[in-house]
């Protein structure tokens, strides 16, 4: 039974074929309105995260499925110390399909190892989120009309930022990826994803912290949020924190074509005044992420049909 | 060097850390064989200054390639009719379960007790070993 619990779960193929399908519902949504009539999607939330959750139900009702599910470990058998085996053991006989998110890493995929459904990782601590890498790279292919040749600037925490690890481990599938790393010294990227991805690759990639020298080189601007707490002391967050925030002054030097990308949600790393530029992609992002999940869903539900 | 006597036949775990032989005991639960079993603690060493040794009578059969993981010094002798037949050069396994712990805070396994420890061999080069839940490289027991 085919689960996704990391991006890496899915081959270029499958995400391909992933792409092509959300397309194909993006255009024609009423094709695919009874699709999963009788099919049911749980939400096995064991903490709060409003937009993925809905984002997962309204791709559900999209299809013509229905949903159930928790939305905090509070208000599932988790509080009375049930473990995620016997959890999904049970929720496999209730629904068709099951998203999971839960704070602790792994928790998705030990899920995955007891259950007769299908289980898509819906965010596992900080650590893969595979739906957002999807929404990501369906935005981006949206957005480009292509997802090889490009020059993709990564700006902010790179350190802990789950949704850069997995977009850099997706996209280094794809031919004469380059990468623009634009964040604070200590929020690069963790070693690791240097070393057994990018150079273990010979994939291209430069590490920079200042984002206006580098803005001109960039066809997609992936940014995100830089928390205060990530820093050693307050005065090196007030010295750097404007570095790493989004203006449209900051924009003047930007290729018409570059489309700017956050998985939300927002603080102020992209001021308000960036929204009413055309190149600015981030709310179109969370609808695409809907579709994405659509066709995710429908694509692991065929799958498992067949299987029988 | 303390003359323990030859072995006819069995197997000679070499070059243990010094101070270690006893965990390595415990890990392959020698105590639970009926042969004997002899346990060199601190004996010199040209490569490693003090290193202990395991002697192990009898024909053995059990997965050595683990003792890579906790160990990569360790060299591992078969003797039969009182020569070396084999040193065997351990491989490190690609899945280990139950050998390394998890220490990461954020893993399912530090709130599910009951879930075994796997490690996977990311990569051979640097022996590096990730936990099957939440990749967290493992980096030695202390």
């Amino acid at each position: 039974m085919k689960h996704v619990i990391t991006p890496l779960d899915l081959s270029v193929e499958e995400i391909n074929d992933i792409l092509a399908l959300a397309k194909d519902i993006m255009k024609h949504p009423e094709q695919y309105a009874h699709a999963c009539e009788g099919k049911k999607l749980a939400t096995c939330f064991y903490e709060p995260s409003t937009r993925t959750r809905l984002s997962f139900e309204a791709a559900m009702l999209n299809l013509g499925g229905k949903t159930l599910g928790f939305h905090s470990a509070d208000s599932s058998s988790a509080s009375k110390g049930e473990s995620v085996a016997d959890t999904i053991r049970i929720i496999s006989c209730y629904a068709d399909i099951c998203a999971m998110r839960h704070p602790k890493e792994g928790a998705p995929y030990v899920a995955s190892l007891y259950s007769r459904i299908p289980v898509i990782n819906a965010g596992d601590g900080g650590h893969n989120h595979p739906t957002q890498t999807l929404t990501d790279l369906l935005t981006i292919s949206e957005r480009k009309g292509r997802l090889d040749n490009l020059t993709i600037g990564l700006c902010g925490d790179l350190k802990f930022g789950r949704t850069v690890h997995s977009l850099i481990n997706a996209m280094v599938r794809y031919p004469n990826i380059r990468f623009v790393l634009i964040s604070p010294d200590e929020l690069r990227i963790p070693a690791y994803l240097r070393e057994e991805t990018l150079d273990a690759k010979n994939i291209p990639y430069k590490e920079v912290s200042k984002l206006e020298d580098v803005m001109p080189e960039l066809d997609i601007l992936y940014m995100t949020r830089v928390q205060k707490e990530r820093f050693f002391n307050e005065e090196d967050y007030i010295r750097l924190k404007d570095s790493f925030i989004l203006t449209p002054k900051k924009l003047e030097n930007a290729k018409k074509d570059m489309y700017i990308l956050h998985p939300l949600p927002r603080v102020n790393e992209i001021s308000v005044e960036v929204d009413k530029d055309p190149r600015a992609s981030y709310f179109e992002q969370a609808q695409y992420g809907v579709y994405a999940r659509m066709a995710l869903i429908l694509t692991l539900l065929e799958q498992n049909k067949k299987e029988g | 060097m303390l003359n323990i006597g030859g072995l006819h036949e069995g197997v000679v775990i070499d070059h243990i850390v010094a101070g270690h032989a006893m965990d390595i005991y415990e890990y392959l639960e020698l105590g639970k064989l009926d042969c004997c079993v002899a346990i060199i603690k601190n004996a010199s060493s040209k490569k490693m200054g003090r290193k202990d040794i395991i002697k192990i009578e009898g024909p053995f059969a059990l997965d050595l390639d683990t003792l890579a993981v906790l160990d990569p010094n360790i060299t591992v002798n078969i003797i039969r009719d009182n020569v070396i037949v084999e040193k065997r050069k351990l491989r490190l396994p690609e899945k280990v379960t139950n050998i390394l712990r998890c220490k990461n805070p954020r893993c399912i396994t530090s709130i599910e007790q009951e879930l075994p420890h796997v490690f996977l061999l990311t990569n051979p080069e640097k022996s590096t070993y990730r936990c099957a839940y939440c990749d967290e490289e493992y980096k030695g027991q202390n």
